[in-house]
């Protein structure tokens, strides 16, 4: 069965998020470590490492693994009325607010440690359940005996 | 997709709601500080954030689709008990994890990931013998 444009969106962008949290976890192992040598200081111009673990942990579980089951699911889940292509605009819809809610979250995580003010995290909570909601809505009723 | 797969991956997305919306108010809360009085302190509920979403959701979910998916023997999924009785425990470990993490009840945490454990071995005995080449691949 051939992998929809937006599956294919999906599973891509899960993997930009998979090399980013890697780099990410790198970071924040060595700002986190005050003896990691040169160029890594746990009380470097990066400030408090601590606000940037549950973005890292975000990273992995939202950009990664979440973007990874949506886009398979929406590939291989059963199609019903044999409709060729489930990438409607509710799909692009549900990429759009789960990208944007998760780089909104990073963004306002992150920021206060590099000594930015950015406050947008209940924008960022609503976007993000708001995808899980298009998701779950487009997916149910593909969820069937077949 | 038989049955049961349907009943783990519905259940799977119901704990994906829940989780994810009890996640959205805990994130919202970091900069609205009266959400976090929700319910006596919304942040009391952050294992059942993370009980739900990591074990009812993603774990759920990959046993739902791999019952479905792998290979059948002799066509068909042998012992299927075994996986009936894991989804049953792995839905009632979360419940249970996820309320004893709650209420900083420990027995019912500890009977909760008991259960998670016991579903995820039967599942695995369950599906070994499927995990297997398929003629001519």
């Amino acid at each position: 069965m051939a992998m929809p444009k937006i599956s294919r969106v999906f599973v891509l962008t899960a993997l930009v998020y998979l090399a980013l949290a890697m780099v990410a976890g790198i970071l924040l192992a060595g700002l986190g470590t005050p003896d990691a040598g040169p160029g890594f200081s746990g009380s470097g111009s990066l400030g408090s490492v601590a606000l940037l673990r549950p973005a890292w942990i975000h990273l992995i579980t939202v950009g990664w693994l979440t973007q990874l089951i949506f886009g398979v699911a929406i590939w291989l889940f059963p199609r019903p009325d044999g409709h060729a292509d489930p990438g409607g605009t509710d799909l692009w819809l549900c990429y759009g607010a789960l990208n944007a809610g998760l780089l909104l979250r990073v963004a306002s995580e992150a920021g206060p440690a590099l000594g930015l003010s950015v406050g947008l995290l209940p924008l960022s909570a609503l976007l993000q359940f708001v995808a899980v909601l298009v998701f779950v809505f487009h997916v149910w009723p593909r969820v069937r005996r077949s | 997709m038989p049955a049961l797969s349907v009943w783990m991956v519905r259940l799977s997305l119901l704990h994906l709601v829940t989780g994810s919306g009890l996640g959205a108010l805990l994130l919202a809360s970091r900069e609205m500080p009266r959400l976090a009085e929700i319910g006596g302190g919304l942040w009391g509920f952050r294992n059942v954030h993370l009980e739900t979403l990591l074990v009812g959701f993603m774990v759920q979910l990959a046993l739902g689709v791999a019952f479905w998916i792998l290979p059948r023997v002799g066509g068909e999924r042998p012992r299927a008990w075994q996986a009936v009785a894991g989804a049953l425990l792995l839905n009632a470990g979360v419940l249970a994890a996820a309320g004893g993490g709650a209420w900083e009840a420990e027995a019912w945490a500890l009977a909760g990931r008991s259960a998670e454990a016991t579903a995820a071995l039967l599942f695995a005995v369950h599906a070994w013998p499927r995990v297997r080449r398929l003629r001519g691949a």
